[in-house]
């Protein structure tokens, strides 16, 4: 009985180094070590054996168990890590085809700009204020110190919808809203931004549209001077164009403001060199106007300009717009075709 | 403006190079925006006259010339030009010469006649058209006789220097001349101004005895009037120092008169007008508004056909000129003209512009006459121009002058307190400095120990208060030198108001399930609407108009955002793009009333539109979306009557009774309306009423812990039993363990009669508080199929 086991352990670890899968282990093992397996009928059959034998029969038995079992397992590991790094590999995918894209849609480049610039200012304590497309002439133009023969106000350059309507052509007078509204509800200083439609008597071209944008900023406190409005500028232009751009103020002259100013930022094409784009001069050309509000405009909102003071500075969103991303031509932006707008 | 350096340095010293001088200028207000170098290259180029010219043999187009050259023996020189005569001076370029056309200059051979060189025009000579003296535009430029000969023509002609492109502010008319940026140069580098001395020195007779009067009948539009008179004219070329001023100053000299007038124009920034006084009816010039439908023929012989709005200067019958924008042709100064009248005058700027506006004509004077120099400069122009006629011999001035309107120039005063600067610049400049500054800018200003007292010159019309003072103060100071400085104060984050984060936050969803924005016009065509097909008693046809629009197709202000969005629809379906969803976020206007007095309403809409391999499904699923993250549940209605839309696939939304917008398939003849012959599917919703119903407090609900339990049911109705509804009937019959209903098929065809369908849904059940029994369940699920049997005959399809 004792060659019988050792025959059979060794014939068994033979089956095993043979099996190719878990199926013909399975097989080992249940003609081995089943119900009617060879192990099992040999330990049925040592019933016949004599006292002395049998425990050193059974001790033997279970150990060629053991060592059938562990080689059994042993295998079986072996087996199935090969079949493990056999599916890796039949799973491998070439990576560099495309990917499933959900659609995601897309914020129209002028639009995100426009948000962008409300970002930097409300992240500089400005709040979002905005008004009416169709303004009073008053709001518009009177209240705002334009003189009343300003070429500004003609039919040829203003769309009048009746002798006190017209379609704004600027944001400035949200300005004398954000103003009226605030001496009314108590609520000096202000800080406000605004950005949105204006319109012109312009024909379309590539760089004209008779709709256009604008953003505007206003600050009105006790204490405000230019050399606030300076800060401020640098703070936004460093914000939007990065830290590498200066600026340059000029005097200019707007109704609304005195002293008025005009800003220029250094070529971004040149930093400042001197190119062709910008005629030599280092500068790309008027970036945004800005000064301190008229005295007149402030009386006029009700605001005494002995006690407060106020600045106020504005630019077109679309040239900027334009500028960044490097499209020629403004009917681009209101064309909407989609292969334009997937761009940004 | 063009601003000649050379020319300026006769009223001021300027002691930097021309860049600087432009970045300077630049700093305190006048924006150069290009230095424009005259500096010409020419080489071996030289006066010389012509002694002979004879037909060349061998060619019938060429002619042979000799010229003088101041050297021993004249040169020949063959040329085809016509303008040339015997006598002439005239540029010569000889062998090796160079013109800045780069073009190089040889000996050279005319059918068997040597030639010596070349004659060569002003272009040649690298001068724009639009400068050439008017004789010598299609020809050899011909020079003064008296010039010397043999001199290199850079130096005759002043082939140098350059100029400045000054952008002049609205303001500041006084700078749209040479003194006046003199002026402002001295200001801005500390130096010497001088204004012109202005002298005649032989006046003969008087005015008197030649002209009878000059009246003001409409002094609205003409405030000021002056006169004088010059005999003894001889027409002929003004000399070559005024031609050449003109010309860098990018003006075309015509002739010694038209030259002075706009040499002064230039100088001093005043038009003046000369009539041919022979030619004026009763000599007299009487400013009057023009008679309704009032003729004119002007200097470019044309016919113009004047209104009452218009001012024109008449003699005792007929209109002479059409103030301050263009001359007669009847009393226009010509070569015979012998006495001529030359006038100055302030005209209303508004009426001015308007007149130049309406006629098409706009020239350097109507500009200039659209912002008077005032009272003073009408005289000191018209005395400028005398002295110069006097000067260069084109004329005798006439003693005396007539005039009507305002004379008087009463210097207005304006304090400046000097502590305002500070407090307004944020700079301390010290109070000697604001004097000096506002002294530099001839604004007579002294200190009286508490404030600055200024005295407003007849130029400064734009000084008005204090604040302007401090500008002047500030801009010379330099705003570059002003040091920054953060604003004080409060420190908190700006805010939005809840309509415009609510705008943001549906852009933010739409975006990322993959709608594109789009931005269009506020106004539109009123044709829109009838190609939108909206019905003729529409509320949406009740538009605001623009008076003067850019064109019919840009008349409305919109009251729907549709018709934008189709017209995007169609144009990107033109072009090839196969399918799109897109949305705008913009205003309508609704006017209060017709005509429109009051400021219209203007509402915010989002429009969606979609088309492509999508199907109403796809729309509804959109605004679903945005209207789930906006917490707002709606009832939808169909909507069967309206031309935009599709009858059998529109939706209305309600919440309650408020209509939140409407959605749907547009109407087949709407699309066709674009050119689109598939399917778009559009949406317009109302921005305020989802602020309104948005509830977006979303609380905590425990998670189930029991298991929800689903069952089927499918039931065949007829076909117009809407699903919405058989949903909330199903839901009515337990809300508090039925939690949710979904409708997973319906089928119409075989086993289904027809008129019917089939519809299946799903019920999910469950309750909070236990594991529902199967006993539970069986009975709610029968009371569903009874109340779907009692309220809709439905059958149970088995």
């Amino acid at each position: 009985m004792r060659d019988q086991l050792l025959k059979l352990k060794e014939e068994v670890l033979k089956q095993l180094k043979e099996c190719a899968d878990n199926a013909d282990i399975e097989k080992v093992r249940i003609q081995c070590l089943g119900k009617k397996g060879d192990l099992t009928a040999i330990l049925r059959s040592m019933g016949g054996l004599s006292e002395e034998e049998r425990p050193e029969i059974g001790k033997l038995a279970n150990e060629v168990r053991a060592i059938i079992e562990e080689e059994m397992k042993v295998i079986k590991e072996k087996i199935n890590s090969l079949e493990a790094s056999k599916k890796v590999k039949s799973e491998v995918l070439d990576i560099t085809m495309p990917g499933r894209i959900p659609e995601i849609g897309r914020r129209h480049p002028l639009l995100q700009a426009k948000e962008e610039l409300e970002s930097v200012f409300m992240r500089m304590g400005y709040d979002v204020v905005s008004g009416p497309e169709i303004e009073t002439v008053a709001n518009n133009f009177d209240d705002l110190n334009a003189p009343y023969d300003h070429p500004s106000r003609d039919w040829s350059d203003t769309f009048y919808i009746s002798d006190d309507l017209i379609l704004r052509t600027h944001t400035s007078p949200v300005q004398v809203r954000t103003m009226r509204e605030a001496v009314k509800e108590n609520k000096l200083p202000v800080r406000a931004v605004c950005t949105g439609r204006t319109f012109r008597f312009d024909d379309v071209d590539d760089t004209h549209s008779p709709m256009f944008h604008q953003m505007e900023c206003i600050v009105v406190d006790k204490g405000v001077t230019l050399a606030n409005l300076k800060d401020s500028i640098d703070q936004f232009v460093k914000e939007l164009f990065g830290n590498n751009v200066t600026t340059r103020f000029r005097p200019h002259n707007f109704p609304f403001t005195e002293p008025s100013a005009e800003v220029d930022v250094s070529c971004h094409i040149c930093m400042g060199k001197g190119c062709s784009s910008c005629r030599g001069t280092g500068w790309s050309m008027e970036l945004l106007g800005c000064g301190m509000i008229h005295p007149n405009v402030l009386r006029n909102c009700g605001i005494d300009p002995e006690i407060y003071s106020g600045y106020a500075f504005g630019m077109g969103i679309d040239r900027v717009t334009m500028v960044k991303y490097g499209i020629p031509n403004i009917r681009l932006l209101f064309e909407n075709d989609v292969r334009f707008l997937k761009q940004f | 403006m063009l601003v000649p350096i050379k020319w300026m340095k006769q009223y001021v010293e300027i002691n930097t190079d021309d860049k600087t001088l432009a970045d300077k200028l630049t700093l305190t207000g006048s924006h150069v925006d290009a230095v424009i170098d005259y500096e010409k290259k020419v080489t071996n180029v030289v006066t010389g006259k012509i002694l002979e010219i004879e037909k060349h043999p061998n060619a019938d187009k060429l002619i042979v010339t000799q010229i003088d050259i101041n050297k021993d023996e004249p040169v020949q020189i063959i040329t085809g030009a016509k303008n040339v005569n015997v006598g002439d001076v005239v540029p010569v370029c000889l062998e090796g010469a160079e013109l800045p056309n780069g073009l190089k200059i040889k000996k050279s051979n005319f059918r068997g006649l040597p030639s010596y060189g070349m004659m060569c025009s002003y272009e040649e000579l690298g001068f724009d058209d639009k400068v050439i003296p008017k004789e010598a535009r299609d020809g050899i430029a011909i020079l003064p006789p008296d010039t010397e000969l043999g001199k290199d023509i850079k130096d005759v002609l002043e082939l140098d220097g350059s100029a400045l492109e000054v952008e002049v502010t609205f303001n500041r008319p006084d700078c749209l001349n040479i003194v006046g940026m003199a002026r402002e140069t001295a200001a801005t580098l500390g130096t010497k101004f001088k204004f012109p001395e202005i002298e005649i020195k032989n006046e003969q007779g008087d005015i008197k005895e030649y002209l009878n009067g000059v009246e003001i009948e409409d002094e609205d539009l003409c405030s000021r009037f002056y006169a004088k008179v010059i005999k003894d004219i001889k027409i002929g070329p003004s000399p070559l120092w005024m031609q050449r001023t003109l010309m860098d100053a990018g003006m075309r000299p015509i002739n010694n008169i038209v030259d002075v007038t706009n040499f002064v124009m230039l100088e001093l920034g005043q038009p003046l007008h000369a009539y041919n006084l022979e030619a004026l009816s009763g000599r007299k010039l009487i400013a009057r508004r023009a008679k309704q439908d009032e003729k004119i023929v002007t200097i470019d012989q044309n016919e113009r056909s004047l209104s009452d709005r218009m001012l024109v200067i008449a003699d005792s019958e007929k209109p002479a000129c059409i103030a301050g924008v263009m001359g007669g042709y009847y009393s226009e100064i010509n070569d015979d003209t012998k006495i001529m009248v030359l006038e100055s005058a302030n005209f209303n700027p508004k009426s001015i512009r308007e007149t130049s506006k309406k006629l098409g004509m706009r020239s350097e004077a109507s500009a200039r006459n659209e912002k008077p120099m005032g009272y003073v400069m009408v005289e000191l122009a018209n005395k400028r121009a005398c002295q110069l006629i006097e000067m260069i011999g084109a004329g005798t001035v006439v003693g005396g002058y007539l005039e009507a309107g305002r004379s008087e120039y009463e210097a207005p005063v304006v304090t400046l307190r000097p502590h305002r600067v500070p407090w307004l610049l944020g700079v301390d400049i010290p109070v000697d400095d604001m004097l000096k500054y506002l002294n530099l800018l001839e604004i007579e200003s002294t200190f009286d120990g508490e404030k600055i007292i200024s005295k407003i010159p007849y130029f400064r019309t734009d000084i008005e208060q204090e604040a302007d003072l401090i500008e002047e103060v500030g801009r010379l100071y330099v705003f570059e030198n002003i040091e920054s400085a953060p604003l004080l104060g409060s420190t908190r984050v700006g805010r939005k108001s809840d309509k415009r984060n609510l705008e943001d936050y549906i852009k933010t969803i739409l975006c990322g399930i993959g709608l594109y924005e789009i931005t269009t016009y506020s106004f539109i065509s009123p044709k829109s609407y009838d190609n939108i097909c909206v019905s003729s008693d529409s509320p949406l046809r009740n538009y605001v108009r623009i008076l003067n629009p850019l064109g019919e197709d840009f008349s409305s202000m919109r009251t729907t955002l549709v018709p934008n969005m189709m017209e995007v629809i169609s144009r990107n379906s033109n072009r090839g793009v196969d399918n799109a969803k897109l949305f705008e976020i913009g205003s309508i206007f609704i006017p209060k009333e017709q005509p429109v007095v009051n400021e219209p309403h203007e509402k915010i809409k989002l429009c969606i539109g979609m088309y492509g391999n999508y199907d109403f499904f796809d729309l509804k699923g959109i605004i679903e979306a945005v209207l789930s993250r906006l917490g707002i549940k709606v009832s939808l209605k169909p909507v069967t009557d309206n031309p935009s839309f599709h009858p059998g696939r529109t939706a209305a939304m309600y919440v309650n009774d408020d209509l939140l917008g409407i959605y749907g398939e547009m109407s087949m003849e709407a699309a066709g309306n674009y050119g689109i012959d598939h399917k778009v599917y559009a949406a317009e919703i109302d921005i305020e009423k989802l602020l309104e119903h948005k509830d977006t407090n979303w609380k905590y609900e425990p998670l189930p812990k029991y298991p929800a339990m689903v069952r089927d049911i499918a039931v065949i109705v007829k076909d117009e039993i809407l699903a919405g509804e058989m949903i909330e009937t199903i839901e009515a019959v337990n809300p508090h363990l039925i939690e949710s209903v979904e409708l997973f098929d319906v089928y119409k065809g075989e086993h289904v009669r027809e008129g019917y369908k089939s519809t299946a849904f799903s019920v999910t059940y469950r309750n909070k508080e236990r594991t529902l029994t199967e006993k539970e369940i069986e009975s709610i699920h029968k009371k569903i199929l009874e109340q779907l049997e009692r309220k809709y005959e439905a059958k149970l399809r088995m």
